[in-house]
Parts: structure tokens; C-alpha cells; sequence
């Protein structure tokens, strides 16, 4: 029989104020193998602890139950006070009196009752807990960043500046990510390039960090510290090696018809190509899909012209496996598809375009050379038009419930810009309501009203009708002014949503990571813990975790890389001692839990079995320690009760029940 | 009958196989029961006959662990628990000499008794190839039945003729499929949940926990059961009180789930008749619906949709969102 102490916290009065605890002491008593009950106002502060360690001496306690506020809060603080005291920590059970029961009942005597039964249930676990010892793995010093856009390339600088190796993969031919669309950054109008390539050259420099561009992460194992990771790089038919960037094979190539993804389909590109002038690697590919030696057999001028015979037909697919200690996930946004938007005739008329588009026709390098012009007839705007929130803050579920964020400062430096320029084009915005809080954001919108004179019209747009003539009729409403409002215009930008990169759902998978219901990657506390993911070793870095504009996705991507030195500087990992573990009496040999394992963490072997009269090989379930994440799966999929889950064991589970039920 | 003696004694005599399973006649005309043949001199013991339901194929467990391999007499829906207790590593296809023995539908005793025809000494025409018309001698003296109006009710949502395993075919079977598979189900789903509750409860209260549906079926293969186990505290706790019991058949259903095969024995075996098979046939309804049509032991290796985890699977909030 246990000898069981029940401490209960009155958390100031975030517990005993709805709570009774003296009643709760008296009644939890009469449990069997309680010894000891006590109360007091702070648990965990130094005085609580150390009443606990008093009494785990004096009245020799095998088991401790704190009722308190939630095990997430202080569990590692309670076991960690028993273990000073000589108790093993996994003897040690909270029942969670403030979140499930204090905070959520008004009255007294029902949450005092509800108080006692939650004690009850971890008094009867932890008359059936055993001793777990907690084991040890190893880190492999090497952290893999997925996404080379700002985010991934500064989480990559600040881990390769502490002295560790990365790795980089990035899905398309060049790291750079979506800033090397932008052509200027609010609120400080720099050109967005001029602050991003010294960082991606840096990145390239850096003997510490290894980019793998054209490459996709395949396959993930493992667990932190330990994760094996496999990145298939795409054949970019051109031997890295050998190439020297000097584009003829770019200009010679007769396939010029595939849409530039770059400048947003906005215009083409040749079927060998470098996204844009300053990719790093400067190294083409062959987009094999629209390249006519790939789909025909006959060309190969690329491969005459290129004086350094770099051009390599036969590349193949090459699956590189290696070892990591920890992951970043940065793999970005993308914008939402408009085709449940047909409101806005932004499929109907090439002069409706996003801001991203804007963004192209705005640079030197995009598809007009930095000239504002129609894409339809090249005829310089007189009247933009800019419609905010196109899917961002939507009630019905064709966009997204959430603030996009960043688009009411670029759509003020969309239009500053564009008055700054071209001052007789007349700018309106319409708005529900314009988000400006950060450092120097008001002013800037500021500025964008009082200085350049753009027209704010608080309301939404109904509907863009293009005209025969060529422009876009727009009717939207003035909420100020209560009345309707028709602009007639030659131009209208879309500041449509932006979503995860919708890559992210397959990555999140194999990393095990939890993510929301619009395709955000969860935090493992939304305060505390913004950067990290509730998996051990995976971490976040940028907008696919949330919507955030440059600033603060370097802010992030800088803490991210903190949290990974943490772990990388670390030379051995305590590993979880709540795995699964099978009985090999009872295992049938099924497979069941092994098909269900998200880990890996279940093999079957042949094992002898001696027990009263029985002594055979059977092929029996065995379960890797060190990859067990003790998620529970295979103790559910077990149908004869064979696995189960140390610290949380099926007997555990039903006592508990019981004691609730009794 | 006669053919599947002399092709079971050839392969006994040139050593392909170490021993037959097959079933022999029982104390009564009616109850054949799974029996295994050493010799070519046992076999004339053998019988194969409409009252041939029992499913041989969990016994092929005990049959996988002896020296050589076992001959086993499979109708085209045992062939369907043979996989899927293959495909969970409980027999070793290696060691069985499948054949498929040809199958019009299994006769059910009861059937016959409750079109008022007692005191049975004899069914003639019950063969494979028998007249579509049963002859019941009796007490009270000869009596007629048409085969089909005494088939058990699994053969009338009969999967279908073909054998999903086998080495070599023997007989001709026969299509036996007259009704909806799920009607069952439906029309005890359309019940108010009231009256739903009272049906399980009258047709469960029924149960004396004699094991025989666990004992039977192909699913139920644990080597040792967790109502057996002293590790949950739910030793024997089934014929504690009318609550537990009824829990032994819901758990025993939820245990079952997703690789019963629906072969039906459960409910053949029941001394008290309780339709027990209608618990599993939700769960089978229950998992077509939500994740596509699923036969459990089409092949020996096909993935089973409760028990596998793919990159694909969707996110729990997501399923929330589809309800």
C-alpha cells in the first residue's frame, strides 16, 4: 500500500475562493492510502515546496497529489521539489482543482465537490503509480531550417553565428523567399532587395550553413536531438559545379512561354531559368515540364551554347539522409486563390490585380520595368482603386477569419508611393478599418492621407463591373457618408489574404506538428512559448506560424535560433520515461499497434516466451524507447490489452474512472 | 462429400499435407462439427454437408504451430477471417493448404423448427449438390422444406461466391444474396433511442456468458482476452451484474471493429440466439460511411482503416469540421 500525501493549494484565492479546501483536506483523508492532507495558500512557492518535502520525510510518503492549478503550470516543479526530497518524481500526480474546477464554478459547495473527485482520481492513480526513470539521448549538432525565405535565412545566420551547422532547404531554385518580390518595405521605403541580398549572401558565405535549394524535405524520423531527415533534391539538369551564371543559356532558350512565377505570371520565362538577377544559387534549371528537349527529345541548345558544359540531361533525383537535432519550420505564406471572389472581376480583367502583382509591376526588374501601366493595354492608370480585407476578416467561409495584417501598411505604401510618382493619378482605398500599431506605422499612414492626399473610404467594394470601354466600374459604399459610392476606374488592386504555404500541411505531418484550422502551425503556448512547437525540437520562424510583416519575422526567426542553440548546446537530452512497453505474454503479434504508431517506434521480433506452460517463439511487439513519444495510440489500437503506457497505464486509467464514478 | 475424402487422402498419402481439417458428423443429424484427420482411414469420418457453418479458419492458429502443413477446408467466407487473421500474423499462410470447398448456403436448425417441424431425426438433401427441397424425416413423420427458406441469415447477405484464398477449388458454389446486407441495421437505427436501448437490453439480458461467440470467432484470437486478465481489474467482471454483462458484447464489438469479417459465426453459435452479428455490421456500416467501402479480409495485406496511420490522415480539427 502507498503511503499517499494530498496537498491542496488555495492559489490565493484563485482556488479558495470558489473552493473549500479545508473541507477538501478533511474529506480526501478518508482515500485509501492517503496518510497526510495539508493545505496552504501558495504551493509552489519555496515555503509550500518545502512542506512538501518535510512531509515526504517525516511521514515517509511513497506518493504525493498536489491539487492545484493545471500540470502544465507546475508539475515539473513538484516532482522536481519530491525528487530533492528523495521520492522518485514520477510518484508525484496534480489534480487539476483551479482550471477544471476553481475558475470554471460559481458555487462553493458544487466546485468543492467537484475538487474532492478530482483529488480522488489522482489519489487512486498514484496507488497503482510505479517509479519511472527518466533515460538519456543523444543531440546531433546540426539543425535543419525548412524554407529559405527571411525567416529561414535568418534563423540559419544566427545558429551558423553561434557556432553550429545548418542546413537550409528550399523548395524552389532560390533562397529569398517572398521579400525578394517586394520592391520597397513600410515604413521606411527601402528597396526591399538592397536589405535582403547581403543576407542571402551572407547565408551562401557562411561555411556553417549548407543550402539546399530545388530540394523538399521527404521523409522525417527520429525525435529531438536525434531527427534523420530526407531531402530530395530535384534534378536541376545543370551541373552546380560547373555553371558560372552567365545566363546565354537563358536568353538562347527557344521555350519562352511558360508563365514566370516570379513576377506572379504576370509575364514568361524560358524553360531554363534563374528566378530572378540576384538568386543565390546563381545556378539555372530546367523546368523539364516546358522544356522542349525534355518534352520532345529534340533541342539541346542550351547545351551547345553553355561554354562551361554544364548542362547535364541525365541528372537525376538525389535523396540526401541526414542526422539533425533540431528543425525550423519556415515555410512562409503564399496568397489565397480569388476564385470564390468573382465579385471583383479579378479573373475577368487583367487590370484587376493583387498587391503582390502591384508590388512586380512596381520594381525595375518586373514585367513593366517599374512603369505603372495596365497590363491589359499598357496605357498608364489615372484611377486606382484599392479594395482591403479580400479575404482577410471574413465572416463566410470562402476567406479567412483572421487579420492578414500587413496589408493596410502596404496598401498606404502602395499608394504613397504610386502618388509620389505619378501625382495626377488619383488613389482611392477602401477600408473597414485601417490597423496601424507598430513603431512609425501611424505616422506613415498618416503621412500617406495628410501628405499625399490618398482617398480613404471607409466600406467594402460590391462589385468591380469592367466596361466596354476598358475600365472597371466600381461600387462600393461610404459608411461615413452613409451612401453609395461608383468610382470609375482604370485599376484596381486586391489586398487579398495570406495563408500558410499550403506545403505546410505535409511537412506538419511528418514533423508531428500540430497545426490550427487555417493551416497555421500551433505554438506550444501561444504567450510563453511563441516560437517553439508543442513537438520536442521543432520550432517556428516566421508567418507559418502567423501573420507578421518583416520586423517581426526577423524578430522571430532571431528567437527561434536562440531556442535551437539552447537545445544544440546541450550534450545529452532526458528522454520521457512515460513510453508504451508490451506485454509479451499477452501480444498476439498483429501489428495493429505498429500501423498505427506515428513514430516508427514499434518493430516486431521473435522472441522466446516462458510462463506456466508455455514456452515458444513468438513474434512479439517491441517498442524503441527513444522514439516512443508516448502518445497512447497503440494501447487504444492493442485489442488484447498487451500494450500499455507506463505512467498512464490502462489499470491506471480505469482506477481513475472508478474513483470518479464511485 | 465424396470427391473431398479422396482428394484430401491423395494429399495425406503423398505427404503435401500432415493432417486435414474438415468437419465430421456430430452426436444429432444436424450439428457436424470441425474435426482434424490424421490418417486416410480416419477420413471416412469426414462429412461436408449444408450444416457445415462452423468457420474452420481460427483454428489454423493451433494447426500453424504443428510440423507440417495442415489441410483446411475453406467455404468462400472463411477465406475472408483466413486473411485477416494471416494479415494479423496469427496463421501462417505457409503452413495451409487451402481448399475451397464449394458452398449453396448454410442450413440453420432453427430455421427448420420454427416452421413447426419437430422431433428431427434426419435432413436429407442437405449436399452440395442436393435438391433445392429438404426431406425431414421425423417423429410425426416425413416433412418438406426448401433449402433456402433454412438458410442462416448470413447467407442470405451472402459477400459473394468467390474464395479470397485458396490452393485448389472443390465444388461448385452458388449464389445465395437475396436481402440487404445493412437493412438490419438501418431499421435498428431508425428506432427512437428509447425503444433501441430496450431492444439490446431485452435481446442482451438473454446472455449466460458461456463464451460461446468468442470461442468462435476468427476476430476474437487474443491469446489471452482482457476479460481472462487480472492486469485491468475486469477479470470475469462481465457476469457481475446486467450492466457488465451487456458491456461484454460492446467491448468485445469495439474490440472487433474494423477486422471482423462479418462471417457471422457469433450469432450461429449462440445457444440463446441473440443476433449478435448486428453489433459488428454497424461497425462495419459505421466504417464504409466514414472512411469508403472496406471488406475486412479481401487480402492478407491491405491496410485496415482504424488501424493506420498515413501522412494523410487529417488533422483532428479538421474532422471536427466536417462533424
Amino acid at each position: 500500500m502507498q503511503r499517499i500525501g494530498v496537498f491542496v493549494c488555495h492559489c490565493g484565492s484563485n482556488i479558495a475562493a470558489t473552493v473549500d479546501v479545508k473541507k477538501v483536506v478533511e474529506l480526501v483523508r478518508m482515500e485509501p492510502g492517503v496518510v497526510w492532507a495539508e493545505d496552504y495558500p501558495y504551493m509552489c512557492s519555496e515555503a509550500g515546496q518545502s512542506r512538501i518535502a518535510e512531509a515526504i520525510r517525516t511521514q515517509k510518503l511513497t506518493g504525493v497529489v498536489v491539487c492545484s492549478c493545471s500540470p502544465r503550470m507546475h508539475e515539473a516543479t513538484f516532482r522536481k521539489c519530491a525528487e530533492r526530497s528523495g521520492l522518485n518524481p514520477y510518484m508525484v500526480e496534480i489534480a487539476n482543482i483551479r482550471e477544471h474546477c476553481s475558475w470554471i464554478h460559481k458555487n462553493t459547495e458544487e466546485a468543492t465537490e467537484k475538487a474532492v473527485i478530482l483529488a480522488r482520481a489522482a489519489i487512486a492513480k498514484v496507488n497503482l503509480n510505479t517509479p519511472l526513470q527518466a533515460g538519456e539521448s543523444r543531440v546531433t549538432k546540426r539543425a535543419l531550417v525548412i524554407g529559405g525565405g527571411i525567416a529561414g535565412i535568418q534563423t540559419a545566420l544566427d545558429i551558423a553565428d553561434a557556432g553550429y551547422e545548418v542546413d537550409i532547404v528550399e523548395k524552389t531554385p532560390s533562397i529569398g523567399g517572398r521579400m525578394s518580390q517586394l520592391d520597397k518595405t513600410f515604413p521606411t521605403l527601402d528597396c526591399s532587395a538592397c536589405i535582403l541580398t547581403p543576407k542571402m549572401v551572407e547565408a551562401s558565405a557562411n561555411e556553417k550553413i549548407t543550402l539546399y535549394t530545388y530540394s523538399e524535405v521527404e521523409k522525417v524520423s527520429g525525435f529531438v536531438g536525434d531527427f534523420t531527415v530526407d531531402i530530395r533534391k530535384k534534378a536541376r539538369s545543370v551541373d552546380m559545379s560547373k555553371c558560372t551564371g552567365c545566363g546565354v543559356c537563358q536568353e538562347k532558350c527557344p521555350s519562352r512561354k511558360t508563365p514566370n512565377e516570379f513576377n506572379r505570371g504576370l509575364n514568361t520565362r524560358s524553360a531554363i531559368y534563374t528566378p530572378f538577377a540576384q538568386a543565390i544559387p546563381n545556378v539555372p534549371v530546367i523546368d523539364r515540364e516546358h522544356c522542349i528537349k525534355f518534352q520532345t527529345g529534340k533541342c539541346g541548345v542550351c547545351a551547345k551554347v553553355c561554354q562551361a558544359g554544364a548542362i547535364d540531361y541525365e541528372q537525376k533525383d538525389e535523396i540526401i539522409t541526414r542526422k539533425y537535432g533540431a528543425i525550423v519550420v519556415a515555410t512562409g505564406f503564399d496568397m489565397i486563390k480569388l476564385d470564390k471572389y468573382g465579385e471583383y472581376a479579378y479573373e475577368q480583367s487583367p487590370d484587376v490585380i493583387t498587391s503582390l502583382e502591384l508590388e512586380r509591376i512596381m520594381n525595375a526588374a518586373g514585367p513593366t520595368k517599374g512603369h505603372l501601366e495596365r497590363m491589359s493595354d499598357h496605357r498608364p492608370p489615372k484611377n486606382i482603386v484599392f479594395i482591403q480585407c479580400v479575404g482577410s476578416r471574413c465572416a463566410d467561409e470562402r476567406g479567412k477569419s483572421y487579420c492578414s495584417k500587413i496589408c493596410c501598411m502596404y496598401t498606404a505604401k502602395h499608394a504613397m508611393l504610386i502618388r509620389d510618382k505619378y501625382p495626377d493619378v488619383n488613389v482611392t482605398v477602401f477600408y473597414i478599418d485601417v490597423r496601424t500599431p507598430g513603431k512609425n506605422f501611424d505616422e506613415f499612414y498618416r503621412r500617406a492621407v495628410e501628405e499625399y492626399h490618398v482617398n480613404y473610404i471607409k466600406g467594402q467594394v460590391g462589385k468591380v463591373t469592367p466596361q466596354p470601354d476598358g475600365t472597371l466600374l466600381v461600387h462600393g459604399v461610404d459608411l461615413l457618408d452613409n451612401h453609395q459610392v461608383k468610382i470609375e476606374a482604370d485599376m484596381v488592386v486586391l489586398a487579398a489574404a495570406i495563408e500558410p504555404n499550403p506545403d505546410v500541411r505535409k511537412i506538419a505531418t511528418m514533423l508531428t506538428a500540430s497545426i490550427d484550422t487555417n493551416n497555421f502551425l500551433t505554438e506550444a503556448h501561444p504567450k510563453l512559448r511563441p516560437v517553439e512547437s508543442p513537438t520536442a525540437g521543432i520550432f517556428l520562424s516566421g508567418v507559418c506560424q502567423g501573420p507578421k510583416d518583416i520586423p517581426e519575422t526577423v524578430s522571430q526567426a532571431g528567437a527561434a535560433a536562440v531556442k535551437v542553440i539552447g537545445l544544440l548546446a546541450k550534450d545529452k537530452l532526458l528522454t520521457n520515461p512515460c513510453t508504451a512497453k508490451a506485454d509479451v505474454l499477452a501480444c498476439n503479434g498483429c501489428s495493429a499497434c505498429a500501423n498505427v504508431c506515428p513514430y516508427g517506434a514499434i518493430s516486431y521480433e521473435d522472441q522466446e516466451v516462458r510462463a506456466p506452460g508455455v514456452r515458444e517463439i513468438r513474434r512479439v511487439a517491441v517498442v524503441n524507447s527513444a522514439l516512443c513519444q508516448g502518445c497512447g495510440a497503440c494501447t487504444v489500437a492493442c485489442p488484447s490489452g498487451a500494450m500499455d503506457l507506463q505512467g498512464f497505464s490502462n489499470r491506471q486509467m480505469i482506477a481513475e474512472v472508478d474513483a470518479i464514478c464511485r | 462429400m465424396q470427391e473431398l475424402r479422396k482428394r484430401a487422402g491423395e494429399l495425406l498419402a503423398d505427404g503435401t499435407v500432415a493432417r486435414v481439417l474438415a468437419w465430421r458428423a456430430g452426436d444429432l443429424p444436424y450439428n457436424p462439427e470441425p474435426a482434424f484427420f490424421e490418417t486416410e482411414a480416419e477420413l471416412e469420418h469426414l462429412v461436408y454437408d449444408g450444416f457445415c457453418g462452423a468457420n474452420l479458419s481460427k483454428l489454423m492458429i493451433e494447426a500453424s504451430k504443428l510440423e507440417g502443413k495442415t489441410l483446411v477446408c475453406l467455404k468462400p467466407c472463411d477465406t475472408y477471417s483466413f486473411n485477416q487473421l494471416v494479415k494479423e500474423h496469427r496463421v501462417d499462410r505457409e503452413k495451409a493448404y487451402i481448399i475451397g470447398v464449394g458452398c449453396r448456403g448454410k442450413l440453420d436448425i432453427e430455421k427448420i423448427r420454427r416452421q413447426g417441424i419437430r422431433g428431427i431425426e434426419a435432413v436429407e438433401g442437405a449436399e452440395l449438390d442436393g435438391p433445392e427441397e429438404l426431406t425431414i424425416r421425423t417423429f410425426s413423420g416425413e416433412k418438406k422444406c426448401a433449402y433456402r427458406d433454412a438458410m442462416l441469415e448470413r447467407c442470405h447477405v451472402c459477400k459473394g461466391k468467390e474464395h479470397m484464398a485458396y490452393d485448389e477449388l472443390l465444388g461448385e458454389s452458388r449464389d445465395t444474396k437475396d436481402a440487404e446486407r445493412f437493412a438490419e441495421v438501418e431499421a435498428i437505427e431508425r428506432m427512437p433511442a428509447k425503444e433501441r436501448f430496450a431492444y439490446f437490453q431485452k435481446e442482451l439480458s438473454k446472455c449466460i456468458r458461456c463464451n460461446a461467440c468468442r470461442n468462435a470467432c476468427p476476430a476474437c484470437s487474443c491469446r489471452k482476452c482482457v476479460f481472462d486478465s487480472t492486469k485491468f481489474d475486469s477479470e470475469q467482471k462481465a457476469n457481475v451484474d446486467s450492466f457488465e454483462e451487456k458491456m461484454f458484447h460492446i467491448i468485445r464489438a469495439f474490440h472487433v471493429a474494423g477486422r471482423c469479417t462479418d462471417c457471422g459465426e457469433c450469432s450461429r453459435v449462440c445457444p440463446q440466439g441473440i443476433p449478435l452479428h448486428l453489433f459488428n455490421r454497424k461497425f462495419i456500416k459505421d466504417i464504409n460511411t466514414f472512411y469508403g467501402e472496406y471488406q475486412a479480409g479481401t487480402g492478407s495485406d491491405e491496410k485496415a482503416p482504424l488501424t493506420n496511420y498515413t501522412l494523410e490522415d487529417a488533422e483532428p480539427s479538421v474532422v471536427r469540421e466536417r462533424g
